[in-house]
């Protein structure tokens, strides 16, 4: 667009030597960057006779590794808690932290401040510090071993509902105004009216909730002690533990830990980036 | 049948009768009831156990008795806690200067290049959505010595000796940060394009007419209006290196931790106070000085913030 708009003769950016030279270190630095993932992936499809020898592109590749953990039974099952642990908190989340952030942005009622402050203030409260007291709570209502075990201290972020806040405030009050004045409810005006206002701001707090429950380790190993109830991270460490040094087998758990969150950013990736974005300069 | 509508009529008579204000505060008190609820039972609650317990000589097996401030004495005789003091610090010092600078160095010359400019960015911003859990495993893989080992392979095909990496009290903190240092800078490569992006680009059009050099507009058009996001950045990974847990735990699962403590994070030795030696009260003394010590970073935020 702007070169289209520009004279002729700057159409083409100059291109200088140093252009050049940054951007092949950048492409260096990036390849770089990726190649532990590829040694990764790679040894995952190596069979245990080639994994000393380190070329990238193994010289025959094989799903045997695949076939054989996920044949196991334990992956699975842990690949099935990761994705019910992560998507029932996120869409906690998604409710809970914009409900709050809608009503502490939206309506007037004293003692709107003190809850703000009140919630704001658990941001400064470190998980280690609260581990302890959930563990007790966990044992004395039986939530070890249990998906509510693992999930609940994440229900709800004061992080999201600070983020969800922030976005509610830009939405503007006539827009609300019209649809009491249409005789909705407040709960519908929510849902259906400010909710779709701000999904770059829905997508963003999935996409964080949904990574960081994906990749949670300290919590998942304190509240599980039986394998079947293993998070996916959880899972691969006590697997990779027993496997000693089948390297080929633990690189192949590490992948199937990682290529979910991997393949969902090659189709995202735009959102994603928004969403980091918009996450880092509001919150 | 007529006994419910009379009800009905009853409540929506009630309803109606109330103010637009008021109906207001009922709905917001409704729709903050089960959060609140949440926030007392998960958050408030167990923040003022966890001080409680600091001062108790709580075990799994007996019951908490009250012990003064015992646990804190303890701690600050246990040399085992100044080691670890020692490392969390370390790992905070030596990966947010070298995280930060690498990923504007990354950042400043990525926000100028057009060509394949998403893909270039993608490459960076992979590892963030890694697990930690599962890439410790790839880089302690990376450490082995020769033949298993791909770094020691390099260096010993480039004439240079192996080196013991993991194995090394020396050497084993910087190969545990480097991991968490790689895992984290596609996201603070991602915020500093943000904060290049939001400077107007007329402040920029202004210094080139009045005919400044490159390294003249760095550094007082460019980095002073990066200020928020370098504050923010700086904090942000503060917090996560003196947090570092997941990256350490399975980089050595024989002996997390080691070798001989060398790698130990404040973090890891409440995890193994706690749930190694049950020993409750004691552990949750050192979350206590986890909390003060992210306090006093954030603190020390929000006085940034305010001076700029």
């Amino acid at each position: 667009m702007k070169a289209a708009a520009s004279p002729p003769g700057l159409v083409m950016p100059h291109i200088r030597p140093g252009r050049i030279l940054a951007w092949t270190l950048l492409f260096i630095g990036g390849v770089i960057m990726v190649t532990p993932l590829l040694f990764m992936l790679s040894t995952s499809l190596k069979d245990a006779s080639q994994v000393y020898d380190l070329r990238v592109i193994p010289e025959t590749p094989t799903l045997d590794n695949y076939i054989e953990i996920l044949g196991d039974g334990r992956f699975t099952r842990w690949l099935v808690n990761s994705t019910i642990v992560a998507v029932i908190v996120t869409l906690s989340n998604v409710f809970f932290d914009s409900l709050v952030g809608y009503t502490l942005a939206k309506f007037r009622f004293r003692g709107r401040y003190v809850v703000f402050i009140a919630i704001l203030s658990t941001l400064m409260i470190p998980t280690e510090m609260l581990v302890l007291p959930w563990y007790l709570m966990a044992s004395q209502f039986g939530w070890i071993d249990s998906y509510w075990g693992i999930m609940f201290p994440g229900m709800m972020t004061a992080f999201g509902t600070f983020l969800m806040k922030q976005f509610f405030e830009g939405v503007p009050d006539d827009f609300l105004e019209a649809a009491r004045i249409d005789g909705l409810n407040e709960f519908t005006i929510w849902w259906k009216i400010a909710m779709p206002l701000v999904t770059p701001a829905l997508s963003a707090l999935a996409i964080f909730t949904f990574l960081g429950n994906w990749t949670a380790f300290f919590w998942p190993l304190i509240v599980t002690t039986s394998a079947e109830l293993y998070t996916l991270p959880v899972g691969l460490s006590s697997f990779a533990v027993e496997q000693s040094i089948q390297w080929e087998k633990i690189m192949t758990g590490a992948s199937i830990a990682t290529l979910p969150t991997l393949i969902i950013f090659l189709f995202l990736q735009r959102y994603i980036v928004r969403g980091v974005m918009l996450a880092g300069l509001k919150g | 049948m007529s006994a419910v509508a009379h009800r009905e009529a009853a409540r929506g008579g009630l309803w109606s009768r109330r103010s637009l204000g008021q109906k207001q505060v009922i709905w917001a008190w409704s729709f903050l009831a089960v959060p609140l609820v949440f926030y007392v039972v998960i958050r408030f609650w167990p923040t003022f156990q966890a001080f409680y317990l600091s001062v108790t000589d709580w075990t799994i097996t007996k019951p908490a008795a009250f012990v003064g401030l015992e646990n804190y004495g303890r701690l600050l005789g246990d040399p085992l806690f100044w080691q670890v003091f020692r490392n969390t610090f370390l790992y905070l010092i030596l990966g947010t200067p070298i995280s930060l600078l690498i990923s504007f160095v990354v950042a400043y010359y990525l926000d100028r290049v057009r060509f394949m400019h998403s893909f270039i960015r993608a490459l960076y911003f992979l590892p963030f959505l890694t697990t930690a859990a599962a890439m410790a495993w790839v880089w302690r893989w990376f450490y082995q010595p020769v033949p298993i080992g791909v770094i020691n392979d390099v260096l010993s095909s480039l004439g240079i000796p192996q080196q013991p990496f993991l194995r090394s009290t020396t050497q084993a903190l910087p190969a545990v940060l480097a991991p968490a240092v790689w895992a984290g800078l596609g996201f603070q490569i991602i915020i500093f394009l943000a904060g290049l992006r939001a400077i107007p680009v007329t402040y920029y059009e202004a210094a080139r007419i009045d005919g400044l050099p490159e390294g003249a507009i760095l550094r007082k058009i460019t980095l002073p209006l990066l200020k928020p996001t370098l504050v923010f950045l700086v904090v942000f990974s503060s917090i996560g290196f003196l947090r570092i847990f997941d990256q350490v735990y399975n980089i050595n699962t024989n002996d997390p931790g080691g070798p001989l403590n060398s790698t130990k994070p404040l973090v890891l030795m409440i995890y193994q106070t706690a749930f190694s030696s049950y020993e409750m009260g004691y552990a949750a003394a050192q979350t206590v000085v986890l909390f003060v010590i992210l306090l006093v970073i954030s603190l020390v935020q929000l006085r940034l913030m305010r001076d700029r």
